[in-house]
């Protein structure tokens, strides 16, 4: 048993031990989604969350399976996180039939609505009238999942956001908002994007709950997803849930970080949520540095081998084309 | 002359019309330090400053309707809006607002703004990021639509549309940013509604809009060497259209393959056809007009289904011999 933290009733030691290890899969996926980039080997463009694990690990950790989520640009984190095979991710960002879009859609558009996962998405604050939507239908048929709704600081800006928002406040709607917030949208830094200190208290104009949580410790997020989840889950409606985070990486592969300085990215580094996580694991005798270490290679190896199966994976036929467009 | 690229040139436009006129300014998202989306505002916040080189949040409603309201009480602002796919969110405002106030008031107050915005597919960013949606603005009354295909036509165009009383929407192809042209340093307009013939030919026209006047050209020279002579016309601004220069071309040349990269169905080049099919170059054409356009499909990541997604060189070859081998039958 877990001494020096609380946790969710359901996050057992054994899941604590996979979302360690889950983390570290979604740093390496992207780590080495940054690489190809760098050489030129995947076409278009890409978000990574390298950094942000926690956020999307902790979130969906508390879920359920038949729970859904709507995810972002910067998505391949909430991907994982809510089962997806990183096979499959990595063969749709090399173009291939064996992706979760069949080549068609690319990093910013990985769904895969098996695992409740309704989709990233290409337009900033695109997903969250969708998750109201998704919220509605439970609601309508009484099918008691909840919709967890990821979107960016920078998101919380479109109208989009308030109108969804409002909606499922007056609708009693079982959306849980997650805003990640990483301190910045593309460049624009959100001290000066937005005149409230937090993102969160913005729930208050909603009449809704609105939290604050370090999105670097994955405890913090779980525990208070976890309420917001219950809460949404008993039909008392939705809650702001706002993780303060910060993307280690640019914004997308091409960019020269001129907006933000050296030091603080160090500062923020020294935050690791891999790293914390890690600490208390083997704090509480959870792990061994061992075992940690052997966790971490075995996603490694997952990864590469993501990366053997998307080579490997056929190029869609051009009669694909016209596919899929109409039901 | 000096060659500089599409986007340096749009660069040039601004930041020389906002040395000269105290009026005009940039909003936009991320247009400040981070120099734009694809780099056209870099540098300009350092020469400017933060309030003339407005670095907004994402809220493309709100940047649309404070460029329209700052438009219409005295300001010349230029939006940056980051992706065209992007005006779907600004919509109201555009179409509602900027298009409209004027005849709604009767004639009082003007909307002396322009909003420009980078279009089309080719850099693998796939459905929500790389449509080419300009039918939809040439369909509301009020709006210019402007699409230059050269650094030359960006400057000039801009300048003109900087100067025009009246919304512009201003496509500018990602494509086309890097490529370069003579430009000359000063600061010179390019009348809105007037195409330019970019090639002299005597078999076939092809109008072409934006990128696809480059493949257009292309698609001459394949086929100059099996002798045949095209002649490309751009129409530059699709609304004003330059209809006469459309029309002498397909006079002389009596056939006329049109092609954009927008999707074909409810493409402007429905609207070029018929232009033809209504005026009196009608009675010369000696074949049907052929349009090509992308298929009506969202644009795919993919990048061999991105390209088989919008037309490419041999669908213009093709085209145009399809239009050499065919005839009008003559009912003598
Ligand atoms: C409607 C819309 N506007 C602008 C963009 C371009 N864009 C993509 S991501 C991004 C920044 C988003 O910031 P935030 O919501 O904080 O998410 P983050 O990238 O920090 O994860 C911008 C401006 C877009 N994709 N969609
Ligand atoms: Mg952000």
């Amino acid at each position: 048993m877990i001494k020096t933290v609380k946790l969710p009733p359901q996050i057992t030691e054994e899941k604590l031990v996979n979302l360690f290890k889950e983390m570290w899969l979604i740093r390496f996926f992207d780590e080495k989604v940054d690489e190809f980039f760098a050489k030129g080997m995947i076409h278009g463009t890409t978000h990574l969350c390298v950094g942000q694990e926690a956020s999307a690990s902790g979130a969906c950790a508390v879920l359920e399976d038949r729970d859904k989520i709507t995810s972002t640009h910067r998505g391949h984190g909430h991907c994982i996180a809510k089962g997806a095979e990183v096979n499959r991710m990595m063969a749709e960002l090399f173009g291939r039939t064996t992706g979760y879009c069949k080549g068609k859609g690319g990093s910013m558009h990985i769904a895969d609505v098996d695992k409740g996962n309704l989709g990233a998405n290409g337009i900033v604050g695109g997903g969250i009238p969708l998750a109201v939507g998704a919220g509605l239908t439970s609601k309508m048929k009484e099918e008691g999942y909840v919709v967890l709704c990821f979107f960016g600081d920078g998101a919380s800006n479109e109208g989009s956001f308030h109108e969804a928002i409002n909606l499922a406040s007056i609708w009693d709607l079982p959306v849980v908002f997650i805003c990640e917030n990483n301190q910045y949208g593309m460049s624009g830094p959100v001290k000066e994007m937005v005149n409230v200190e937090n993102i969160a208290d913005r729930a208050a104009a909603y009449g809704i709950p609105g939290k604050v949580v370090d999105g670097n410790d994955i405890i913090d997020v779980m525990n208070e997803v976890n309420e917001a989840v219950e809460r949404a889950r008993n039909g008392k409606g939705p809650s702001i849930i706002e993780a303060k985070t910060y993307r280690w990486k640019g914004h997308s592969k091409s960019d020269a970080k001129k907006y933000r300085t050296r030091e603080e990215e160090k500062e923020w580094r020294e935050k690791d949520p891999i790293g914390r996580l890690r600490k208390l694991l083997i704090d509480e005798g959870i792990l061994t540095e061992e075992k940690a270490d052997q966790l971490k290679q075995e996603a490694k190896k997952e990864v590469e081998d993501s990366v053997e199966f998307a080579k490997k994976s056929p190029e869609p036929s051009i009669d694909t084309l016209m596919e899929d467009i109409y039901a | 002359m000096r060659e500089i690229t599409y986007l340096e040139a749009v660069r040039e436009a601004m930041s020389q019309e906002m040395r000269e006129n105290k009026d005009v300014f940039i909003l936009g998202e991320d247009i400040g330090v981070y120099g734009g989306a694809f780099g056209v505002t870099r540098g300009m916040i350092e020469e400017f400053g933060e309030e003339r080189v407005r670095n907004t949040p994402i809220s493309e409603s709100a940047i649309a309707g404070t460029a329209i309201g700052a438009a219409l009480t005295g300001m010349r602002p230029i939006l940056e809006l980051q992706f065209s796919d992007f005006i779907t969110i600004s919509m109201d405002q555009i179409v509602n607002q900027a298009a409209k106030l004027r005849y709604m008031y009767g004639g009082k107050g003007k909307v002396p703004m322009v909003l420009r915005t980078p279009a089309g597919s080719g850099t693998g960013a796939a459905a929500q990021h790389s449509q080419s949606l300009e039918a939809w603005m040439t369909h509301i009354p009020g709006l210019k639509v402007v699409q230059p295909s050269t650094a030359y036509d960006a400057k000039g165009l801009l300048k003109a549309a900087m100067d025009d009383d009246n919304p512009v929407i201003f496509y500018e192809h990602k494509l086309l940013y890097k490529t370069k042209g003579d430009v000359p340093e000063k600061q010179y307009s390019i009348p809105l509604g007037k195409a330019d013939v970019k090639r002299e030919g005597t078999d076939v026209t092809i109008v072409a809009t934006a990128i696809m006047v480059h493949k257009a050209l292309e698609a001459a020279v394949e086929l100059e060497k099996e002798g045949i002579s095209v002649e490309v016309v751009d129409p530059r601004t699709l609304v004003p259209l330059d209809t006469e220069t459309i029309i002498e071309s397909v006079k002389k040349t009596s056939r006329l393959v049109v092609v954009h990269e927008a999707v074909k169905r409810g493409g402007y080049g429905g609207e070029i056809a018929s232009v033809i099919a209504e005026s009196d170059a009608f009675d010369y054409l000696d074949a049907p007009i052929k349009r090509l356009g992308g298929k009506a499909v969202p644009i795919p990541y993919n990048p061999k289904l991105e390209k088989a997604a919008v037309p490419q060189v041999p669908d213009i070859i093709e085209a145009v011999k399809e239009t050499l081998n065919k005839r009008i039958a003559t009912h003598a």
